[in-house]
């Protein structure tokens, strides 16, 4: 009963934090704890509906294949000439958007939660938490989206809710440019997204999921191979800018300026997976295009590797995270490029509990120090934040991948897909990839949790609406991974593309990659714990002076970005200007001129003398005559006086 | 056929109304005849209640004098709607000049005038309709007697009107002499059986012109900007919305549904008369520095872009007509509202002391600006889709117009945001909030919610109104 309702009323879950929304922007905003309420309680019953519904739809396999959609039409357009447009707002369920609607839900839900302890006494709290209700509201969207033209709308609103979180500590310069350069590099992606989906629509005449799939299955019947390589590249350069691969991955270790339960919600869970979600969703575009499948996967790997590597130089523990989720999204997506959409969903949602885990701890970190980010000011926090060190450690073994921790199993899975799907570059640097992960990550958490206490540091174990948050998502961290081992894959069985996967138990990969993590968490603990001075750390970077230079400076590629800015868009832009000040401005000036003067003009009639007025009417009548009279068929009649 | 009189009954239940208000204000003691604002609003809603029920019922009255669809119905809503929430956004207004049962009796009776005239099927009913509208406006307009502007703008109105009327009768009459009938169904089976003459091309000249001056078409808007401006603020409101509406129901009918045999004839008239319209409309409001004369004059080109829908005389235009004429209600309505009350607390209608509106009172700098937005046509506000709904339907055959639209739409822009610049960006240079009335209050947050709804789900609406287009050509 309760669960049939949910079903058919999964249009509440995006719709009640949009009501929070609107609730606190107009009526409680002066009252923060009520908004925050409203927020938390709104996104709460959200969860509970969608458990239900995502109950509902694991219980009956037929959901599979034949997805539950209902739709109401949105507006319909008929142009001469062209077929009908229809559009429809509405919502499909099946065990991809069922699960991904719970995650979020739930993830919300209690970094809403953690948030109220976090932005205590912060000014613009209220403002905080109807941002946060505006995102939930169009993540949600987004998630259970029945046509591409619905998702893209959640697609951009989402961003522009990462622009003002990003961008929420309004007075920090470098806040404000964190939110304007996510916005710019977002938007660059999105115009490609646009593109593709425009082309899907001219072609197949329609943005609804279910029919696209079923034409799409024999496009040669609309269009050519070539175009529908065009439109999967186009529409693949979205994801690439939101969820942050390489090159458009810049922005993502900028947006740490937001808060940090932004950055566990939006920039580690679930927004920045927004893109994986897509490809997800529309697989059955990529799978006709092996070459399209091929750069999926090519750009996951690399920058699972690239942004790894860039993860072990850096100082500030958020943006290891940051980097740390560039990796692992690419590892997402070299899944999906293998095709192998079960690893890389259950990767998704693995990654969704350890990371926002980490990203909670590291703000339970930051707010007891005061906000202090850098990980070499840290050290021996585990005796002050138990509960924080511990739940992060858990968080660090679950990315690592060790067993039975959740990262394992769907790490582990990625590399069997690569692996059984012949890609042995790609599994080779993803194996390498896993290896560097354990070794970044436990440099960290060594670093700041362990070892000598820095004097300087007085912290303290945060609230517990801070700390239950950190423990539910660390329960989450270890047992959400044990749905997809491959002894009893049941996450294999419901989510797919095709039929479900039965492949040997790869126990040489399984074994490898366990050596890996803990050749990589031994790596770093001799570098960092057991050597207290580090010299040995220092003395590495010396040796790897030029590299490490490199990786510390992201490989230069925010300064390649403004090199090119400056030289060549500039540039460019500095020729545009000239001939904008002296053609196109002569041009809307003259314009402007002519209407402003032909304005004035036609002021001078409007004399305010009545005898002026009856005069310009009595011409006008006289001027509508002669009109008639010298145009259309009567022309004729009336200079011949009637007669035919 | 018998005559059933239950066919006029909201004819008949606007006049009981209209009087009701008039005798009301006789009994009750000068002190407490602010409560007749709340009467006629009240009063106005039912009736929309009895109109909404009566929806569907079509039928001929008296061999087609009188002609009750849905047609005519959605247009009486219309008026309706538009008298309610004008009368809501000015009791404030009516009440600092006094005189309120003459005011509120006389803009209902103006509203029967609309409503006769959306009705009519013979020129004779047309002109009464026409006439009670026109002198229930001549007096609204020089309501405030003692000032001269007022009473300087109801004579040209007086005088102006008058010709138009003599005009407008002088083409029907050449049309009855021409047809021997007055019924317009009748007129147009006759038309269309002779061949054209001069005679008829004359008539339609006149009709055009005659009806031309009731929407402010260029060049028989020379009035308009005038008369807006003297008159009483609220009455500027509902002449822009509910006078304008109320001649488009009877070109539409004149045109479409009397004179169709002779399209070929008027099409090309119109849609010059349109560009026309639109270009000067747009043009001129530019250097405009008094909101009233600024929005009169985009009134004038939002009558340009109405009278597109009447280009192709097809059941889409007509669908096009009547939701712009629709969305333009909200939009007008409330642009108005909040020009009558900031005049009301500032004294003032110069735009430049609108400056920091949006601190002063969020509320009117908010619907102001979405009333602009809407008239310039950005998406997702309703001015946006009815537009496209104009537009749409002159692609094949007028694409000229369509690009005069277009550009003109553009231009309007700057001095629509010019307004919005002057709200938001500028300094106050009084900054002591307004704080809103909750009557007016409620009509600004009607109006900008409505012209949202529809911006963005315009399904509803735009089903309702194909329905009343449809039946438009059953009789």
């Amino acid at each position: 009963m309760l669960v049939e309702f949910a079903m058919q009323h999964a249009w509440l879950v995006p719709l009640l934090p949009a009501c929070a929304f609107v609730v606190i922007v107009f009526l409680t905003r002066p009252w923060q704890k009520l908004s925050a309420i409203v927020a938390v309680g709104s996104m709460a019953m959200s969860c509970v509906i969608a458990t239900l519904a995502a109950y509902g739809i694991f219980t009956n396999h037929e959901y599979i294949e034949k997805p539950l959609v209902y739709a109401t039409r949105w507006f319909s357009l008929g142009l001469p000439g062209m077929p009908d447009l229809l559009v429809e707002v509405g919502v499909q369920l099946d065990p991809v958007s069922a699960m991904m609607m719970f995650m979020v839900s739930f993830i919300a839900t209690f970094i809403y939660l953690y948030s109220i302890g976090y932005m205590e006494g912060e000014e613009g709290f209220s403002v905080f938490f109807s941002y946060l209700s505006l995102f939930g509201a169009s993540m949600l969207l987004l998630v259970i989206s029945s046509n591409l033209l619905q998702m893209f709308i959640a697609w951009e609103l989402v961003g522009l809710c990462s622009y003002l979180l990003i961008g929420f500590y309004t007075h920090k310069v470098s806040a404000r440019e964190a939110a304007k350069k996510a916005f710019v590099t977002c938007r660059i992606a999105d115009f490609g997204l646009l593109l593709g989906l425009l082309s899907l629509q001219i072609i197949f005449g329609t943005l609804n999921l279910v029919e696209l799939s079923d034409k799409i299955a024999h496009f040669e019947e609309y269009t050519t191979f070539g175009m529908i390589t065009l439109i999967a590249v186009l529409v693949f350069i979205g994801p690439i800018g939101k969820s942050g691969q390489f090159p458009l991955h810049v922005w993502l270790p900028d947006a740490m300026e937001g808060p940090t339960p932004v950055s566990a919600l939006i920039h580690a869970a679930t927004m920045v997976v927004a893109g994986v979600y897509l490809v997800a969703r529309t697989m059955f575009l990529f799978h006709e295009v092996p070459s399209a499948m091929q750069l999926v996967a090519v750009t996951g790997g690399f920058t699972a590797f690239f942004a790894a590597t860039i993860a072990i130089t850096q100082r500030e523990i958020k943006r290891i995270l940051a980097y740390s989720t560039v990796s692992q999204i690419g590892y997402m997506m070299l899944a999906l490029g293998v095709g192998s959409l079960s690893a890389g969903l259950f990767h998704m949602w693995t990654h969704a509990f350890f990371k926002a885990l980490m990203f909670l701890g590291a703000g339970s970190v930051l707010h007891a120090l005061h906000h202090k980010a850098d990980v070499w000011e840290m050290g021996g926090l585990v005796k002050k934040m138990p509960i924080t060190a511990w739940t992060f450690v858990v968080g660090g073994l679950a990315i690592a991948g060790i067993p039975p921790f959740a990262g394992f199993w769907s790490k582990d899975e990625i590399l069997v897909a690569a692996l059984g799907g012949g890609h042995y570059v790609l599994f080779a640097l993803a194996a390498f990839t896993a290896f560097l992960t354990a070794f970044y990550m436990w440099r960290m958490i060594f670093l700041a949790f362990f070892g000598e206490e820095n004097p300087e540091n007085h912290p303290h174990e945060s609230p517990w609406v801070m700390t239950l948050p950190l423990v539910v998502l660390a329960a989450g961290a270890i047992s959400v991974g044990w749905l997809g081992t491959p002894w009893h894959n049941i996450w294999g069985e419901w989510i797919r593309f095709g039929h479900p996967h039965h492949g040997p138990i790869n126990y040489g990969a399984m074994i490898g990659s366990i050596v890996l993590a803990a050749a990589g968490i031994y790596l770093a603990y001799t570098l960092y714990l057991k050597d207290a001075k580090k010299k040995r750390a220092r003395r590495m970077a010396e040796w790897f002076g030029p590299v490490y230079r490199m990786l510390y400076n992201k490989y230069y590629i925010d300064e390649l970005y403004l090199w090119f800015n400056h030289a060549l868009v500039d540039g460019t832009a500095r020729l545009f200007y000239l001939f904008d000040i002296y053609v196109v401005d002569g041009i809307v000036n003259g314009i402007g001129a002519f209407a402003r003067f032909s304005g004035d003009g036609l002021r001078v009639f409007q004399s305010g003398r009545l005898q002026n007025y009856v005069l310009v009417f009595f011409l006008g009548v006289l001027a509508v005559a002669v009109l008639m009279a010298f145009s259309g068929p009567s022309a004729t009649s009336l200079l011949l006086g009637g007669v035919k | 056929m018998p005559f059933d009189p239950s066919a006029l009954t909201l004819e008949m239940l606007t006049a009981v109304l209209g009087l009701g208000v008039l005798i009301l204000g006789l009994i009750v003691p000068k002190g407490s005849r602010h409560g007749l604002g709340w009467v006629s609003f009240l009063g106005l809603l039912g009736i929309i209640g009895v109109a909404v029920a009566l929806w569907g019922d079509n039928r001929e009255l008296l061999d087609g004098m009188y002609l009750v669809d849905n047609y005519a119905l959605f247009w009486k809503i219309t008026f309706l709607l538009s008298a309610a929430l004008v009368i809501l956004g000015c009791m404030r207004y009516v009440d600092s000049i006094g005189d309120q049962a003459e005011y509120y009796s006389i803009t209902i009776f103006a509203t029967l005038g609309m409503m006769v005239m959306a009705s009519a099927g013979d020129f004779i009913t047309l002109y009464l309709g026409l006439e009670l509208m026109t002198i229930s406006f001549i007096i609204l307009v020089c309501f405030r007697k003692l000032e001269a502007k007022s009473v300087e703008s109801g004579i040209k109105y007086i005088l102006l009107a008058g010709m138009s009327s003599a005009v407008l009768l002088y083409g029907l009459s050449l049309l009855y002499g021409l047809t021997g009938s007055v019924i317009m169904l009748d007129v147009s089976r006759i038309v269309a059986m002779q061949p054209v003459s001069p005679a008829l091309v004359l008539a339609v000249v006149m009709l055009v012109a005659g009806l031309g001056f009731k929407i402010s078409a260029v060049p028989f808007h020379m009035w308009s900007p005038d008369v807006y401006e003297g008159a009483p603020t609220p009455v500027t409101a509902f002449l822009a919305v509910g006078s304008k509406a109320a001649s488009f129901a009877i070109l539409l009918r004149l045109f479409i549904a009397g004179l169709p045999g002779i399209w070929e004839n008027w099409a090309m008239v119109i849609a010059i008369l349109a560009a026309v319209t639109i270009i000067v409309g747009n043009l001129v409001a530019i250097p405009q520095t008094n909101i009233k004369r600024l929005l009169a004059y985009s009134s004038i080109a939002q009558a340009g872009y109405i009278m597109v829908g009447l280009v192709t005389a097809t059941e889409a235009g007509i669908k096009g007509v009547m939701f712009y004429a629709f969305l333009y209600v909200f939009a007008t309505v409330g642009a108005f509202t909040v020009a009558a009350y900031f005049y009301n607390i500032t004294g003032s209608d110069e735009l430049k002391d609108y400056a920091g509106l949006s601190q002063r009172s969020p509320l009117m700098a908010a619907v102001m600006l979405v009333a602009m937005l809407s008239m310039a046509g950005i998406p997702p506000l309703a001015g946006f889709v009815g537009k496209f709904y104009l537009f749409k339907t002159i692609v094949d055959g007028y694409l000229w117009l369509v690009f005069i639209g277009l550009i003109m739409s553009m231009v309007s822009v700057y001095y629509y945001l010019r307004v919005a610049l002057v709200m938001y960006r500028d300094e106050p240079i009084d900054a002591t909030p307004i704080s809103v009335s909750s009557p007016v209050a409620v009509t600004l947050i009607v109006t900008m919610i409505a012209t949202l709804i529809i911006g963005v789900y315009p399904g509803p609406l735009s089903e309702v109104v194909n329905n009343a287009a449809h039946t438009f050509f059953l009789h």
